[in-house]
């Protein structure tokens, strides 16, 4: 015992050494499995979290000294687990905790431990499902790992103890001395001192200043995040802290509402906070879980709701964050947020939890930060959830490129409506896999850089973007020499004018068809633009599709197209299956335009001919793009509206 | 045998099992754990892992040999024992852990039984290397006693 003792106050004296997080941090780890449990023990010894391990508390009563120094102690009983921590209860920092466990229900220790102890909880399991996971924080868990643990993930918790520290002194105590203030920091992270520093304050002084000495370089990264805590709360702007009091009345107002019902807003609503927004909460945890290093993870809680880094986040983050954004309803902090970003949450609010997908671009397409890659990322992401809106997109038939790319460029004309976006109906991600694709998200993370320019055609860069090849948006990148012509028409205010180039793009797409051909198209668009932008639109979208088939001859892309401009008018009752799968089936698409149901039908016998449903999908994007720009001073139930009809147009007669 | 060649026939083994997909990087990050401080931690742990598998797997049996299978408490086990495969790098134990669990969410009995077989077959082959391997380390590590007498 009193070696161990005598260790332990060797570590917090001597330093971690070349330790960059501080040693000696006393952990209670929790987990029914002998062999996690085992291993967990040997993570945190070899983290310097030195320690002892005490089977049970028979164990630790029989043999140890209560009041002895263990930094590191393992019990495969929650219920030991608890008794140990009530009776000890300064003697910890940090808790981890299985999730699965025989004896009680991981979550209600974490629960238990959380508020009865204020200590930092950190869950593990082997599963690692969102629901799971959103329950652990709903229960205020620090983290949420996953087995099997590495040790890179285990040498970062100390900055759950550190942050807490922190944030505890923050709410309990005005430290005007800074200095005390540092020295607090760096004393918690040495491993558990008490809030009332003031008794042994000459004691932790000497312990600090001398840890602060030999560790400063590995301090570095606590003092940065101490020092980038200290800038973020010394700014003006009101920052929510998550104190413990909003931890207690977030997880009341969460068992209140029940887990299923613990929709974020209304979690906001019952807590009644003010300027509290759902990031501070969800987004560090979900971060965790996706692969985003941990250390973005603490930047993120440290920097908490605020706007721009919530921008950066939402460009960096992956699929987590989407989930927590879908997850939230109507975005509280709606008001804070630029318009851009109003923009998105609405369109996340509007679009419920499967809205997040068509939010996540949104918000790339208002970030115009985000780089290709991250798009990617997002894009894979979003891709992942289906399409429940109730929306055009819905019933994406079997063309899972084209579901991808409906939604997209719905999603895409969304985010150019300026606020108020929240009727918007319009696609929400559509569930498709095949649309998690470098290509594809290339495009649309190109498509979606462009929406950032109103006027200019996203498409514009964003079809350049696309590779040429079989792949549908190929059809896109042939396309963009024409989009400029698109953005003077646009300022005709004729949708019509896009679809022109459109056509022309169409007919260099796929290099079926001859620019002769384009102008016919132009007549027909021009002809069958109205104000109604939506049918162009459309129409662009098919004509699109149409060049890129190999096997379509360039008189039906003609055709196709002018039918195209001519069925897009017509808008008729949508019907939410959008059988693309038709367009591979589909006729001859050199059927003449006829009334509107026939140019629908031949369009879409066109496109089912055409079987290109990479071509498809480059149409769509197209066709969302300029209805974005068409639509953009159309209410959006009127683009909603009209792309149902078009699409349902498509459908096969 | 020699030092070194019993190291030798160590390594190979260790190397073939990883090869073989039967250990994955998790038991690699284990084996750097083990070092003059904890010389038997690798041992510890295989041993701890072995005791509690059977312990699970025999557990299973039971209660898949019932009329009227709970398999919530059958998911319960495959849970943890996934989870302390997982912890120990045991890959192919984990991954029949993973297919046991979809059979008993559709509450597949027949598929349980199968995926338990799975498991145990898993197992044992594991097992068997794993008990090799602890006699290697025995070995030499009676031989660098030895050695350093």
């Amino acid at each position: 015992m009193t070696v161990e003792e005598r260790k332990g106050h060797l570590m917090r004296e001597e330093g971690g050494q070349n330790d960059r997080f501080p040693v000696g941090m006393r952990v209670l780890a929790v987990d029914d499995d002998p062999t996690c449990l085992r291993v967990l023990e040997a993570l945190l010894l070899r983290c310097r979290y030195h320690g002892v391990k005490a089977e049970s508390v028979d164990l630790l009563k029989e043999g140890f000294n209560v009041d002895v120094f263990v930094p590191v102690t393992t019990t495969n009983q929650a219920t030991v687990a608890l008794k140990l921590l009530r009776e000890n209860r300064d003697k910890f920092d940090l808790v981890i905790s299985d999730v699965h466990m025989p004896d009680m229900d991981g979550f209600k220790l974490l629960e238990l431990v959380g508020l009865e102890m204020d200590l930092p909880v950190i869950m593990l399991s082997v599963n690692g499902e969102t629901k799971t996971v959103m329950k652990g924080i709903a229960h205020g868990a620090c983290d949420y790992l996953l087995k099997p643990v590495r040790i890179e993930e285990l040498k970062n918790i100390w900055q759950h103890v550190v942050r807490r520290r922190k944030f505890s002194h923050k709410d309990y105590s005005n430290f005007d001395n800074g200095e005390e203030f540092e020295r607090h920091q760096i004393v918690s992270s040495e491993g558990g001192q008490d809030l009332n520093i003031s008794g042994s304050a000459n004691q932790n002084g000497k312990l600090s200043r001398k840890r602060k000495d030999q560790n400063e370089e590995d301090e570095d990264d606590c003092e940065e995040n101490v020092h980038e805590n200290e800038d973020l709360t010394t700014q003006k702007k009101p920052r929510v802290v998550w104190s413990i009091d909003l931890h207690r009345k977030f997880v009341a107002a969460v068992n209140q509402l029940g887990i299923d019902k613990a929709v974020p807003k209304r979690i906001l609503e019952l807590m009644n906070v003010e300027r509290l927004t759902r990031e501070n909460k969800y987004r560090l945890y979900l971060k965790r879980l996706s692969t985003v290093a941990s250390q973005q993870a603490n930047m993120v809680a440290t920097f908490g709701g605020s706007d721009p880094s919530y921008l950066h986040m939402s460009s960096l983050d992956g699929f987590g964050s989407l989930h927590v954004l879908a997850a939230s309803g109507h975005l509280p902090a709606l008001t804070s947020l630029q318009s851009s970003k109003v923009l998105d949450r609405a369109i996340t609010g509007g679009l419920g939890n499967h809205g997040f997908t068509s939010s996540r671009i949104v918000q790339v397409g208002h970030n115009n930060t985000s780089t290709p890659c991250n798009d990617l990322n997002r894009f894979q992401h979003i891709n992942l959830p289906g399409n429940q809106h109730g929306s055009l997109l819905q019933g994406i038939p079997t063309s899972l490129e084209l579901e991808q790319l409906q939604p997209r460029i719905i999603q895409e004309a969304n985010s150019q409506f300026p606020g108020g976006f929240s009727d918007n109906k319009l696609a929400t991600a559509t569930p498709g896999s095949s649309f998690v694709n470098g290509t594809n998200s290339s495009f649309i993370s190109q498509t979606l850089q462009q929406q950032a320019h109103p006027r200019r055609f996203i498409n514009h860069s964003s079809i350049r973007a696309t590779p040429r090849s079989t792949h549908p948006f190929h059809v896109g990148s042939e396309c963009s020499s024409h989009f400029p012509d698109l953005g003077r028409c646009r300022d005709t205010g004729k949708c019509a004018v896009p679809l022109p180039a459109y056509a022309t793009n169409t007919s260099s797409m796929g290099s079926f068809t001859t620019d002769d051909e384009c102008p016919k198209f132009k007549d027909n668009l021009t002809i069958s633009q109205r104000d109604n932008n939506i049918p162009t639109i459309s129409s662009t979208s098919f004509m699109a599709a149409p060049p890129r088939d190999p096997s379509i001859g360039r008189d039906r892309q003609c055709q196709a197209n002018s039918s195209i401009g001519r069925t897009m008018l017509l808008p008729t009752t949508m019907d939410r299956e959008m059988k693309f799968v038709n367009f591979s089936s589909a006729g001859n698409s050199k059927e003449r335009l006829e009334p509107k149901d026939g140019c629908l039908g031949s369009l879409s016998r066109l496109l089912t001919d055409l079987r290109c449903s990479n071509a498809l999908l480059g149409l769509f994007l197209i066709t969302s793009t300029i209805s974005y720009r068409a639509y953009s001073e159309k209410a959006s139930y009127k683009i909603e509206w009209d792309h149902r009809s078009t699409f349902s147009k498509l459908l096969p007669s | 045998m020699s030092l070194m060649a019993l190291r030798e026939q160590l390594n190979g083994l260790v190397n073939s099992m990883f090869l073989e997909g039967l250990l994955d990087d998790q038991f690699e990050q284990l084996q750097m754990l083990q070092d003059e401080s904890s010389p038997g931690f690798i041992a510890e742990l295989i041993t701890l892992f072995c005791g509690d598998s059977e312990r699970i797997l025999a557990e299973l049996t039971k209660l898949l040999d019932q009329a009227v299978v709970d398999y919530q408490k059958v998911d319960a086990f495959v849970h943890q024992l996934k989870g302390s495969s997982s912890s120990v790098g045991a890959q192919h134990v984990k991954l029949a852990c993973v297919q046991f669990r979809q059979f008993c969410e559709e509450h597949n009995k027949e598929g349980c039984l199968r995926a338990l077989n799975v498991v145990k077959h898993e197992y044992y082959l594991l097992r068997g290397k794993f008990d090799t391997m602890l006699q290697l380390e025995q070995r030499i590590q009676a031989y660098e006693s030895k050695q350093q007498i």
